[in-house]
């Protein structure tokens, strides 16, 4: 726990001022602290005095932490398609091999997967572990975390990535729990600390509002989930060469307690906001459900797709795979036309890296302005409807 | 069917901002609620209940204030709470908070189902619910968004995808996580409030669950946070002028790139 040594505190609140929890605070000239302290440490760091340590939190630390070597991409793949986050993975991963010197390994799961090995060299990978069966046709968490958990176990990779989807988030944190790996969720950067080779995993925190950075000081692998749409991908090289391990597989990797009865692609998910180059995203500014018909209409004139902001689907008006933002998807389209979006940060943080963002909004306040290349105030009503038209005049010549 | 479901206090993210003099998070008027969508698994766990029978206990690791949010489950159909608190879990990522559920649920006896939300939206990792069933030796099925069948040794549901939904049998005992489309929590009655007023919360800490001190707390976690920043600023206000009319002119000029 945090100490504080009253002898040496002297009551000057810098402790206050860098704790980012505001878990410290100056109470009659000394530092008291309270129930949210994470440990973080930063205080210790800040007093000038020494007045404050962390004491009982030596980290049990795994001795052989130099065996553990090369790094590991989840390269994700279902219903006979690759999803396009691995590429991405691919890319980051290349980076961070080539700064640690070591192999960049992918690990592919499924059935039918073909020509997709191949398809991870040409895009980075050093080395494909391909575990093909009919039997993983559907994704389950126990057969994909068995298999997974027994490569790692076997090759001892420094760190494993995998994309933040809705399989690499359901079933990685079962493979580091039962690794004792240390697992960060949703990172949007990984870069490699110089001194000593960790990965610094950083993501974002309450809904976006604070960024942090994660480090697994004692125990590897380091396992992150990275979001779609944030990494770059490692440009396509036909003739890059590497080579390709089909995995043995046993029975207690192919059987599952829990039983996959069918898959059903739902029909608006169809539209894959992260597919799309141009959004047009609707929020509260609407003011009801019929408002998203103007939304499609500006969308089919640019052929873009719908997007939403998490206060409108919370409210029904549009479905969950619209849903822009921390608690949504993360987008990066070429133009986002946010309309009576307010700009709350856990929405920016899906959407801020557009290439061009344009937002529409009555109120001048609203912080979507702060992050906007172009902004309109105005009523959504009488802005939308001219833009339609200026847009179409415009398409025709 | 004897459900037990875990819950978190977590302060209202919308209200939640960094200041960027200080670097600190202002919670000034910040309000501390469960974090919703355990609120979906509090009433997915007590419809259960009422259709099958048993008991539903709400677990929550925090502080003593958290005692607030075991209240709140009991007012909407839970029938006790259990809170683990300690010092010694400050600083516990989600191996540390995993683990010590884990020693929670043991301590609690037998269970059939296991009910989490998907994620708590202050850290937004959704990795407690597998990895207590990673702790707990069960199997685990995340983001349910329908529970089709219920039986007492199996259950039926759907469980969302990115592109749909997949239909999936598990048998009991089994964890689950949950997402907002499976129900609409009901609103406390006048006799839950009364109940739950009535009803102690049971207190255990570190040594009550039988937790070894280095698998809890910032000790046991394998992550650790080494700097917290704000998010970098894109962008700058650009806010086009003239009327409405020669605005729009001006953006689509702008935008012409694109269409």
């Amino acid at each position: 726990m945090l100490i504080v040594d009253s002898d040496l505190c002297v009551g000057c609140g810098l402790c206050e001022e860098n704790c980012a929890f505001g878990a410290i605070e100056v109470v009659d000239g000394i530092a008291v602290v309270g129930e949210s302290c994470t440990l973080c440490g930063s205080c210790v760091d800040s007093c000038e005095v020494e007045a404050l340590s962390l004491e009982g939190v030596e980290k049990n630390v795994q001795v052989d932490l130099e065996s553990w070597s090369g790094i590991w991409v989840y390269c994700e793949y279902r219903a006979g398609k690759l999803a396009p986050v691995s590429l991405e993975l691919l890319g980051v991963g290349r980076k961070l091999a080539d700064t640690r010197g070591v192999e960049l390994s992918a690990v592919l799961i499924g059935t039918g997967t073909e020509d997709t090995a191949q398809e991870l060299i040409s895009h980075g990978a050093d080395k494909v572990y391909r575990a093909d069966n009919p039997a993983l046709e559907h994704f389950t968490d126990e057969c994909y975390g068995s298999i997974l958990t027994t490569l790692i176990r076997e090759h001892q990779p420094e760190v494993v990535l995998a994309g933040a989807t809705a399989i690499g988030r359901s079933f990685i944190p079962g493979v580091a729990n039962t690794l004792g790996a240390g697992l960060t969720a949703d990172c949007t950067q990984l870069e490699i600390r110089h001194d000593d080779g960790a990965l610094l995993q950083t993501r974002p925190a309450f809904g976006g509002n604070i960024m942090a950075t994660i480090v697994c000081p004692g125990s590897r692998p380091q396992m992150a989930t990275v979001r779609p749409k944030v990494m770059q991908e490692f440009e396509f090289d036909a003739a890059r060469q590497g080579s390709v391990v089909d995995v043995v597989l046993d029975e207690t990797m192919l059987s599952s307690k829990v039983r996959v009865l069918e898959s059903v692609v739902a029909e608006n998910y169809d539209v894959n906001i992260q597919d799309s180059d141009i959004l047009i995203g609707g929020g509260r500014g609407l003011d009801s459900e019929k408002g998203f018909d103007l939304i499609r209409e500006l969308a089919q004139s640019l052929d873009g797709a719908v997007s939403a902001s998490r206060a409108v689907v919370d409210a029904g008006w549009i479905g969950y795979p619209h849903q822009v933002g921390q608690t949504g998807k993360t987008v990066a389209p070429k133009l986002y036309i946010a309309c009576g979006i307010s700009g709350a940060i856990q929405h920016v943080a899906g959407m801020q890296s557009s290439e061009t963002i344009v937002a529409i909004n009555r109120d001048e306040n609203a912080p979507i302005f702060n992050v906007a290349d172009f902004g309109i105030v105005g009523d959504l009503y009488e802005v939308l409807p001219k833009l339609i038209s200026k847009i179409e005049g415009h398409r025709k010549i | 069917m004897n459900i037990v479901v875990c819950v978190k206090q977590v302060p209202d993210a919308k209200d939640v901002r960094l200041d960027p003099e200080t670097n600190t998070l202002a919670r000034e008027g910040v309000l501390s609620i469960m974090n919703p969508y355990d609120q979906h698994a509090v009433e997915e766990a007590v419809r259960l209940k009422e259709q099958l029978g048993g008991e539903v206990t709400v677990l929550s690791m925090g502080p003593p204030q958290a005692q607030d949010v075991l209240k709140q489950a009991i007012s909407c159909g839970a029938d006790r709470g259990v809170l683990v608190s300690d010092r010694a879990f400050a600083g516990a990522d989600t191996w540390a908070t995993s683990y010590t559920l884990a020693k929670a649920v043991k301590k609690l006896g037998s269970f059939d189902l296991i009910i989490c939300g998907k994620q708590a939206i202050d850290g937004d990792t959704a990795q407690v619910g597998p990895g207590l069933a990673v702790q707990l030796g069960i199997p685990f099925v995340t983001c349910v968004q329908k529970i089709r069948e219920a039986g007492e040794t199996e259950i039926i549901m759907e469980r969302m995808m990115d592109d749909g939904y997949d239909v999936i049998a598990a048998e009991c005992p089994l964890l689950l996580t949950v997402v907002k489309d499976i129900n609409e929590p009901r609103v406390p009655s006048l006799k839950g409030k009364l109940k739950a007023k009535k009803t102690e919360i049971m207190v255990f800490n570190a040594e009550d669950v039988g937790a070894d001190p280095a698998k809890i707390g910032l000790a046991g976690s394998p992550t650790q946070v080494v700097d917290v920043f704000p998010p970098p600023p894109r962008g700058e206000r650009a806010l086009l002028t003239g009327s409405i009319d020669e605005q729009v002119e001006q953006l689509v000029h702008k935008i012409a790139v694109y269409l």
